[in-house]
């Protein structure tokens, strides 16, 4: 599966050296994006001076796949009245957050594109397509969304199915109907949260996940500063579960839809590897 | 012959279970009362196991996944609620007689909320990271603030109304500044574990908390339970109780010390659970009669009896939630409380 590591490295280092050159056709002139995903979409497919600002969790690396690279732009906390200030011509935004800001923005004449949050990878690859043709990109989205299905398709894992369970904070899992699941089904997993009729993210008890005996833990950095919610992942039952299964960090690439997301399915794919090597 | 001794001997021991002190009685069905609550703890989970594979698993330690969920889940989930349950209904016993006073209760004078504040103090500041012992002691030292100001505030024998007063002043303050903390905190998840300092809960607990907060609350609980000849005393007035030889100073930081140890130990593993150290006296008070000597124990008793039947309840009622133990014991505690004041009015006038 290190093939298809390399194949998803090279897809992404082309997406990243296509986003260089400035194609502006008749596109919107000051974007602002106030959602994490839109943000790191954006930032891969506007022009040079194309995207003013993008919101403050891009910077935050366990958030963002690109918190480095949105340095660069300006900051926002999503607010009506900071986006109206810098009047954009263009405003993305999710779909589920911070609403009264879109529905305020929208009254004061700014056009707004919200896009709505992937939860399977064709939906992911579209998004692509949908940020570049709101950007005036469509070109450089176009291209970039073929790489991604392409990356996706080759990283494909026919072989022997294991199980797999994501544990966050709180218990909480991702069940069936998300992006996560997808990439669990994609590179040869089961995913546990799915099988015990999670649908969407919820909580899957602690005692529920040690009987379930996962092959495959996708567990999370802990925060700075201390919060009970992360207490759950230090757990002696969880760590002697953990033991003796193949343990990986979900991180920023999990996040969100972009291509990006190539890293997290290569990492899942090694994890399948060595499952396989071990039996 | 021996048949006939044995049966006598039968009869013997029956006489003397019933012969027993209506005391003596309650605290025996107390005890089996809070070993039934235990063992139902132990078999209510959202796995939903089997009785007889859950307890082999138990004991026997064979089932890798089974003793697991049995050793490291559900019996540091057992343990804490008898302790957290026995050291609030002790605890409020406690106040009540050395207050004399029937609203004295940790949670609503405020022992709870300074409980809470000191342990997100040791936790968001990485004391308790750095030094595990931290946790506690810093929710003990919340506590014995909180029971100085009620003591200096309301006085050794202030009104209703003047302890009831102090213990919102207090309540609001703390509680405030939990919130205050954890909404500072860099952690995501910080703000919205506010609602588990207010209602407190056991999931996900594991041994180490027992064995981090277990010595203190057994320490604070030895300290008030000696207290009971002194609050015997104490129920004839200061002076009586002065006359008789109890010395008052001593019972003072008695109930002080006790107090901190039990209540802040509790709250710094299951957060803040309401209620049960008002509830629990009252309901014992006509069983074992008003004499502190005896309610002391079977408040213990009945507050670990509570708090295990809290805790099986929000697990049959939500199993894949974390409903917060708090939300029970207030929504049984609340209007007992109301009744508490009513009754208290008619006393006033």
């Amino acid at each position: 599966m290190s093939a298809c590591a390399r194949a998803s490295e090279l897809v992404l280092a082309l997406a990243l050296a296509s986003a260089a050159p400035p194609a502006m056709a008749e596109g919107p002139r000051r974007v602002v994006s106030i959602n994490l995903c839109t943000d790191q979409l954006a930032m891969l497919l506007a022009a040079p001076g194309q995207l003013l600002s993008v919101s403050h969790l891009a910077r935050e690396p366990q958030s963002s796949s690109m918190s480095e690279a949105a340095l660069a732009y300006g900051e926002n906390h999503g607010q009506a009245e900071e986006v109206f200030r810098l009047a954009p011509d263009l405003v993305l935004a999710g779909s589920y957050t911070a609403l009264g800001t879109v529905d305020l923005l929208r009254r004061l004449g700014v056009p707004v594109v919200q896009v709505p949050p992937a939860n399977t990878l064709d939906e992911a690859v579209e998004q692509v397509r949908t940020v570049g043709h709101a950007l005036g990109q469509d070109a450089k989205a176009e291209a970039m969304a073929r790489d991604f299905a392409a990356g996706i398709a080759a990283a494909r894992v026919t072989g022997g199915r294991h199980s797999g369970a994501f544990y966050h904070p709180n218990g909480y899992t991702t069940g069936s109907g998300t992006l996560a699941d997808a990439v669990m089904q994609l590179t040869g997993f089961d995913n546990v949260g799915a099988t015990a009729g999670v649908t969407g993210g919820g909580v899957l008890p602690l005692e529920r996940l040690v009987l379930a005996a996962p092959d495959l833990l996708v567990t999370s950095e802990p925060y700075p500063g201390a919060s009970r919610a992360e207490e759950i992942l230090t757990h002696p039952a969880l760590a002697a579960a953990e033991a003796k299964a193949v343990g990986l960090n979900s991180d920023a690439d999990w996040v969100c839809g972009t291509p990006h997301l190539l890293r997290a399915i290569a990492a899942m794919g090694a994890a399948h590897d060595r499952l396989g090597a071990a039996e | 012959m021996t048949g006939w001794g044995r049966r006598n001997e039968w009869k013997i021991f029956l006489r003397k279970i019933f012969g027993l002190r209506p005391a003596m009685k309650v605290f025996i069905s107390l005890s089996l009362l809070v070993l039934a609550l235990f063992a139902a703890s132990l078999l209510t989970g959202p796995a939903g196991l089997g009785l007889g594979e859950s307890l082999a698993a138990l004991v026997t330690g064979k089932g890798e996944a089974l003793v697991l969920v049995m050793r490291e889940i559900r019996l540091p989930r057992a343990i804490l609620g008898a302790l957290v349950g026995a050291a609030l209904g002790l605890s409020g016993a406690a106040m009540q007689g050395y207050l004399r006073n029937p609203l004295a209760e940790p949670g609503i004078i405020g022992i709870s909320s300074s409980s809470s504040l000191g342990a997100v103090l040791a936790l968001q500041t990485g004391m308790a990271a750095a030094f595990p012992l931290a946790l506690p002691l810093s929710a003990l030292s919340g506590a014995a603030v909180a029971v100085l100001l009620i003591l200096t505030l309301a006085g050794p024998r202030g009104g209703a109304l003047a302890l009831i007063l102090a213990g919102i002043a207090i309540s609001a303050l703390a509680g405030a500044a939990t919130s205050l903390v954890l909404n500072l905190s860099p952690n995501p998840f910080a703000a919205m574990e506010i609602v588990f300092w207010m209602m407190g809960s056991l999931a996900d607990r594991s041994m180490q908390h027992v064995w981090l907060a277990a010595p203190f609350m057994l320490a604070g609980m030895a300290v008030l339970l000696r207290l009971g000849r002194g609050l015997d005393a104490l129920t004839l007035g200061a002076d009586a109780a002065a006359t008789m030889g109890v010395n008052l100073i001593r019972l003072r930081w008695g109930v002080i010390l006790g107090t901190a140890l039990a209540v802040g130990a509790s709250v710094a593993v299951a957060g803040a659970v309401g209620f049960v150290g008002l509830v629990v006296p009252h309901l014992l008070r006509p069983l074992v009669g008003a004499r502190p000597s005896r309610l002391l124990p079977a408040a213990m008793l009945g507050g670990a009896a509570m708090v295990l039947a809290a805790d099986v309840a929000v697990r049959l009622i939500a199993p894949d939630q974390d409903l917060k133990l708090g939300v029970l014991t207030a929504l049984i505690g609340a209007p007992f409380f109301l009744h508490l004041i009513w009754r208290l009015r008619g006393d006033e006038a």
